[in-house]
Parts: C-alpha cells; structure tokens; sequence
C-alpha cells in the first residue's frame, strides 16, 4: 500500500494536468462556437453534428487513433499531446450543446427588450444572454469535467501517466488494491473538480466575491501544482531515455529491468512508459518517443514486416528483423534476451483426462461447441488461422475476453480452454494442463531488444548495457519472475532489482553467458 | 419629429402593417387604438428598428432611422414593452439603469435617476433597488418598466399598454404623472392602450388601426364626431356606453 501510495503525486499530478488543460482548452472552444452557432443559424447544426460524431468514437480508440495522426503530422505522438487531444475533443459536445441550449432557452420577451433598451450585440451577450444562460453552460461544463477525469484513465495506454496507470497494470498484475486505489482516486478527483466548478459558478451568480476567490484560487493551485509537474518532469537533468513496455506483466518487469540496469551502467536517467498499446509502442519507437522496448519476433514479423513468420529458423528471424529495421527504420534489434514467448493452450486438468488431452491434435476429441476464450487479438491473428486449418479446430466457440481474466474464467468452468502464453507465471502456480504444438505449426516469438536510431548512436554506455542482457533469461527464469509479480503480488520494479541483485552475484561483471535456449544476439 | 411613410410589414403572405403613414409632432402624444392583432405593437416596434419594415420609410427629426445604428437609435427612444421584459438577473436598481449605464453615465448620475425614476413611479426607492424582478407584483413590474424607458431621458417615448396592469388609483396618478413629466421635458410620445377613457384623456390625437391599417387618424374630438365607419364609431362610443351603463346602476 505504502508503494502504491509513493505513486499516487505523480499519477494525480498527470491526471489533473491533463484533465484541467483539455477542459480549460475545451471550454475555450465550445463556449464561443456555441455563441456562434446561436449566431449563425446555419452553423449550429453542422457544429453540434461533428461534435456528436467525435462523441460515438470509443474514448480508448479515439486516443489510439491520436497516436499515428500525430505521427504523420511529425509532432509528439505519444504521451501528454495525444491524451490531451483527445480528451478536450470529447470535451466539445456537452459544453457546445449547452452554450446553445442555454443561449437558445432565453425568453424573447427579454432578448427583445435587451435590444430594445440599446444593447449591441456584444452588450447583449455579455449582460444578458451569457448569464442567464450561464446555469446550462455551467451544468454542460460540469459533465465534460466529470467525463473528462474519468476518460483521462484511458491515457495510460498512449503513454500520458495519470490515475489510469494504477488501473492498467493492477489489473494485469491482479493487484487489486492498485485498482482500487485508481479507481477511488479518479472518483474523487472527479467530485472535487465538480464541486468546485459548482462553486464557481455560485460565486459568480450570487455575487459572492469570497466563493468566486477561493473557488478560482483553489482551481489555479491545481493547475500551477500539475503543470509544475510537468516542466520538473521534462527539463531535469537532460532527457531520460524512455523505455516503452507494452500491456502486460513481463513487459512490466522487462522494462523496469532494462531501466534499472541503464540507470546503473550508464550516467543516464531512464523512465519507463507502461501500458502502451501493441501498435503505439513501435509507432512510438519509430518517432523517438520510446528508446527502447522489448519486441517478439513473430509479432514484429507478422504485424510490422507483414511477412509469415511459419517455419523460418529463428536465427534467421532475429537477423531479417534486424536488417530490415535498420533499412525501414534505422532502428536496431540488438538481439534475442533467451526466452520465448508463443501462444499455448491450456485447459483444466479434470478436463485434460476427461478427453485424454496431451496435444493440440487431441483437441479432435472434444465435443463441438467447446468454449475457447482468447485475448483481443488472437482470433484475428494468423496464428489462430493456421490452428484452426492445421488442427482442424472450426468447431470451438470463440470467446474474447481480456488476458488477465483469463485463467479465472477457466478455472470457474467459464471457458474449457484458452490461450497461454509460454511465460507465463500463472501456468507454474496453476493446476491445468498445457497442449503441445505436435505439429510444430506456430511460429517463434523470441524476445528482442529493439533500440531506436537515436539511443543506439547517442549512448553507447546504454547500448552495452543493454547488450549484456542478451542471452541472460530463459524461459523457466521469465516464468518465475512473472509469477513473483502475478501471484505473489510483488511490484515489478522489486522483481526486477532483485534479478538484477542474482545476476549481480553469480557473475559479477562479465560478459553475457550463452543461453541454453541457443538464441543469441549476433 | 416621427414621420412614417407608407410603411408596411409582412411576414410571407400576411400583412401585419400595410401602408401606414403617419406624423407626431414635436411634444405631441399620440394614442394608438385598435383590435387586437391589428398592428399596434408591430408599428411602434417598426420606429425603434426592433422590427425592420419591408417597405416605407420612418424618419425621427428628419433623420431616416435606416441611416443610425440601430443599438445607438434604441438608447435615444425610451420603450415600454407590452410584456415588460425585465431583465430577470438584474436587480430593479440595474434594470432601470440599464440605458444609462449603456450611455456610460458614471455610477452617481445613474444611482441618482433611478430614484427619480423610482420616485416617479409611485415605488419607495429603498424598498424596491434591490429587489429582483421576481419579487415584484405585475403592477410593480409595469411601473418598473416605465421607469427603465424614461430613465435616460429620450426626447421620444413608445409605450405598448404601459399601465394596463394597474389598480385604477395607481393609473390616474401614473398618467398624471406621465404628462406633467412629458409637458415638462416636451417629449413626443406614441401610446398604444385599449382603455378609451386613458386615449381620450392622454391623446393630442388618436389613430385607430384596422388589419394592418390605419383606418382615421384625428384629435378625439373628430373621431367621436365623424367616424369614419362603425368600427371606430363602435369604439368611440365605449365610455359614453359604459357611463350609461353606470348611470343605469345608481337610477336602479
Ligand atoms: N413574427 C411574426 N410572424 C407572423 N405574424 C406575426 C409576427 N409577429 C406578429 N405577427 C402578426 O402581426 C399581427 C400584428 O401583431 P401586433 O403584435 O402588432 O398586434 P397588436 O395590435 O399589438 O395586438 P395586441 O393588442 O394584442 O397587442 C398579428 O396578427 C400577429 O399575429
Ligand atoms: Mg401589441
């Protein structure tokens, strides 16, 4: 808990930053289009139209879209910019469709007088419009502000720290009080903002100046405290380099790893980016806004290189992947770190023997309509094809469901098989069976180390000291240090020092010992 | 000083003012008389630009009114509207002041008028300047209204049924008022009232309005001698009909 709460300035800091800029910024837009559309007839239906439409993008695609459009527009695409886009676009639609609402619900009788008594049209926006209008603006704002706190735990995954970090890796690391604490954390963030907007505006339309005071000042403390988090952030000590990890628990570890052990060997400082998409982080590497992350050949070869990674030696995969980063891209695979990680099936014991379950051939046996729970992207993987054509699998009812829910649904009976990851930790401390490959058809997801132009030429000190982790886990090691972080509940970055503290200890300062898995960098 | 020349306003097929021409002169009070829907409201609105005409021309002191800003025409006209129209968020103290404040008198000079104004008015200035509009009887809101028209001292006021809303006391007193302050300052004034006994007391002349037109325009004296059809006649005879009426009452 202690942990969790040393975090708590930092993920509140980024969540606030970016709640109150994409308010502020949207409150500046939407408030004088909307007088606008009242203005302009013909304005207010496009207007509120194309403010709908953003509204019907899913709040966690429309940050993801953020990400590559930034990119092509060669500006930062990962991290404060594309969250902070994104959410004051959906900001728009409840402070726009307010402001015409509002202004559009004033009486004639008194619009007409206010004209009548001499207003111009800025007097009249300004002395009668706006402030009896002000109640809706101001219920349309509080909305937004309590929409945009609770999108703004969306921001993890493109790389904006805020509340949401807790939430995405509790829940892929089963800590759920780090859940909680997000959770409770933005609710609370939520109503204080709220109530404080609520305060603002009582302040302002009863006149009383105390509210009005204290209400801004306190908002303005915010805002100072959360931006000042910002420029501390950016501006200390030279830019650190930025370690990107992906949705789940190795990457986790991975990174902090990778940080840890940059921090030590080289003079500079290394911050971890978590919970990035699968898409956003190569994009990101490709743009500079992560310096390193730890790839799977098959991932990279499949989705990247779009080639079909099946029966390629994986010798031959880390040497194509290498080459052809550096023509694409100029980015560098160093090389594989010593474990794979590929998708196996797993099934419950009793279910195992009920079927005589040893391989993925013996899945012939179970009756049609068998329930199959697999990550967001399995079904749609090539994998998934080339199973299901080779094993003849067609007849298995296909359930999406998110990786870290899936052992449970399993072991409540929920689904009879699902997809497992090599690595994983949960497989060690679970009572269930893995389903062999007989047929050898998928195909190698070695882990990489893939570094950026920038990183790799710059920082040679790092470079090395990223090469030493070449070669140095196998899978029964990755296996073990997942299961210390999702079953015992340890964090990563104290799994991580304490495989470094080992390492440390067995060979103090050599070269990287060759794997007995065979892979290595070349 | 308000002249309108054959001044029309339609709204698609419907007339609602057709070809009025009329002049007031400098000082005069001229009452407006006529059914309702007949274009009363429409006609005065149409002399402050908050209606703009289809057709015609108005000129206030020789000056054709679609030469002047309109917001800078409306502070020279003082406006009674027939809904009132206060302005809900503003105490009485502010609406009242309200063209004034437009004008940019400083706070002294406005603060001292709304108590003449509120004077005026028959409302006791310290119990009413603070009050909302929400807080006042319809009669208080009417002579709140009246007020705010007059509170910049316009050289010509429009009144849309000014005192309708008013205890028979409270509006003799307000009409007598009304003229010594109009006499006083030589205001050209248009009064729009469907109280016979009110035009043919307040009137220099009154215009009758029929569908849009305006049938006979005269000193009180010629419309109740030569009428120029039943319906003016019919409307001329009212009080003569009611203090029948009355008589009637205390013979019985
Ligand atoms: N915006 C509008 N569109 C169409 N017709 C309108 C509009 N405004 C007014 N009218 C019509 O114009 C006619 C004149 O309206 P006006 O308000 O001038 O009547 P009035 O003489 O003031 O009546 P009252 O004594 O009831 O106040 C009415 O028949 C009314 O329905
Ligand atoms: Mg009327």
């Amino acid at each position: 808990m202690h942990e969790l709460l040393a975090r708590l300035p930092d993920y509140l800091g980024g969540h606030l930053r970016l709640s109150l800029s994409a308010l502020i910024v949207g409150v500046a837009i939407s408030v004088p289009l909307g007088v606008l559309a009242t203005r302009r007839r013909a304005l207010e239906s496009p207007l509120l139209a194309i403010a709908g439409v953003i509204q019907t993008v899913p709040a966690l695609a429309m940050l993801a879209v953020m990400v590559p459009a930034l990119a092509m527009l060669a500006l930062p695409s990962i991290g404060f910019l594309p969250a902070f886009l994104g959410l004051t676009l959906y900001s728009i639609l409840p402070i726009l469709r307010n402001t015409v609402v509002g202004i559009r619900g004033v009486d004639r009788a008194i619009t007409e007088a206010a004209r009548g008594v001499g207003m111009t049209p800025w007097d009249r926006l300004r002395r009668v419009d706006f402030p009896l209008a002000l109640p809706v603006i101001v219920a349309g704002i509080r909305t937004a502000t309590v929409w945009t706190v609770g999108m703004a735990t969306l921001s993890t995954p493109v790389g904006a720290p805020s509340l949401g970090n807790y939430i995405f890796s509790g829940l892929q690391t089963r800590n759920y009080p780090a859940v909680a604490v997000g959770c409770v954390a933005a609710a609370v963030l939520a109503l204080s903002l709220d109530g404080l907007v609520r305060m603002l505006e009582q302040g302002v339309k009863a006149e009383r100046r105390w509210l009005t005071a204290g209400a801004t000042t306190a908002l303005l403390v915010l805002a100072v405290w959360s931006g000042a988090g910002l420029a501390y952030g950016s501006n200390f000590g030279g830019a650190p380099i930025k370690i990107g990890a992906k949705t789940f628990t190795e990457q986790y570890i991975l990174a902090e790893i990778i940080g840890q052990k940059i921090r030590a060997e080289s003079d500079r400082e290394a911050q971890v980016l978590s919970s990035l998409g699968s898409t956003v982080v190569f994009d990101a590497l490709k743009n500079g806004a992560v310096d390193v992350y730890v790839g799977y050949t098959g991932t990279i070869y499949a989705n990247v290189m779009k080639r079909d990674p099946q029966h390629v030696d994986r010798k031959v995969l880390v040497q194509e992947i290498d080459h052809w980063m550096q023509q694409n891209h100029g980015i560098r695979c160093l090389g594989a770190i010593g474990f794979e990680n590929t998708y196996a099936l797993a099934v419950r014991r009793d279910f195992a023997k009920r079927y005589r379950l040893h391989t993925i051939s013996d899945l012939a046996r179970v009756p049609p309509n068998t329930r199959f729970g697999a990550d967001y992207e399995f079904f749609v993987r090539p994998e998934w094809r080339t199973l299901k054509a080779s094993y003849d699998l067609g007849s298995l009812e296909e359930r999406i469901m998110d990786p870290g829910l899936m052992y449970q649904a399993l072991d409540g009976g929920d689904v009879d098989l699902i997809t497992a990851y090599s690595t994983d930790g949960r497989i060690e401390a679970f009572d269930g069976a893995l389903l062999r490959d007989d047929r050898s058809v998928l195909p190698n997801y070695d882990a990489i180390l893939l570094v950026g132009p920038q990183l790799f030429w710059d920082a040679p000190e790092a470079v090395d000291a990223l090469r030493s982790l070449l070669g140095s886990i196998d899978a029964r090691q990755m296996r073990h240090l997942n299961l210390r972080v999702d079953v015992d509940g340890r964090s990563p970055a104290s799994v991580a020092a304490e495989f470094l503290a080992n390492q440390a200890k067995i060979e103090p300062s050599g070269p990287p010992k060759p794997s007995p898995s065979g892979s290595s960098g070349q | 000083m308000i002249r309108l020349q054959q001044v029309t306003k339609r709204y698609d097929a419907f007339t609602a003012v057709h070809e009025c021409s009329l002049h007031v002169r400098q000082g005069e009070l001229l009452v407006l008389l006529g059914a309702s829907g007949s274009g009363k409201s429409t006609t005065l609105k149409m002399i402050n630009r908050l209606i703009e005409p289809t057709a015609g021309t108005i000129e206030i002191d020789g000056t054709d009114t679609q030469s002047v800003n309109p917001s800078t025409l409306r502070r020279e006209i003082g406006y009674v509207f027939q809904e009132v129209g206060l302005f809900p968020h503003l105490s009485v103290e502010d609406n009242i002041g309200i063209t004034p404040s437009l004008l940019g008198w400083d706070r002294a000079r406005i603060r001292a008028r709304v108590n003449d104004m509120l004077d005026m008015v028959e409302l006791d200035p310290d119990g009413m300047r603070s009050r909302r509009p929400n807080e006042l009887s319809g009669g208080q809101k009417q002579r709140v209204g009246v007020a705010r028209a007059l509170a910049a001292q316009p050289n010509v006021v429009l009144l849309d049924e000014p005192f309708g809303a008013l205890d028979p006391l409270t509006r003799d007193a307000l009409q007598q008022t009304f003229q010594k302050v109009r006499r006083e300052s030589g205001m050209t004034a248009i009064f729009v009232t469907h109280d016979m006994v009110e035009a043919l007391l307040l009137g220099d002349r009154i215009g009758v309005m029929q569908q849009g037109r305006l049938v006979q325009l005269g000193p009180p004296e010629e419309l109740l001698e030569r009428p120029v059809n039943p319906y003016v006649a019919a409307l001329m005879d009212t009080p003569r009909r009611q203090a029948k009426a009355l008589s009637d009452l205390s013979d019985a």
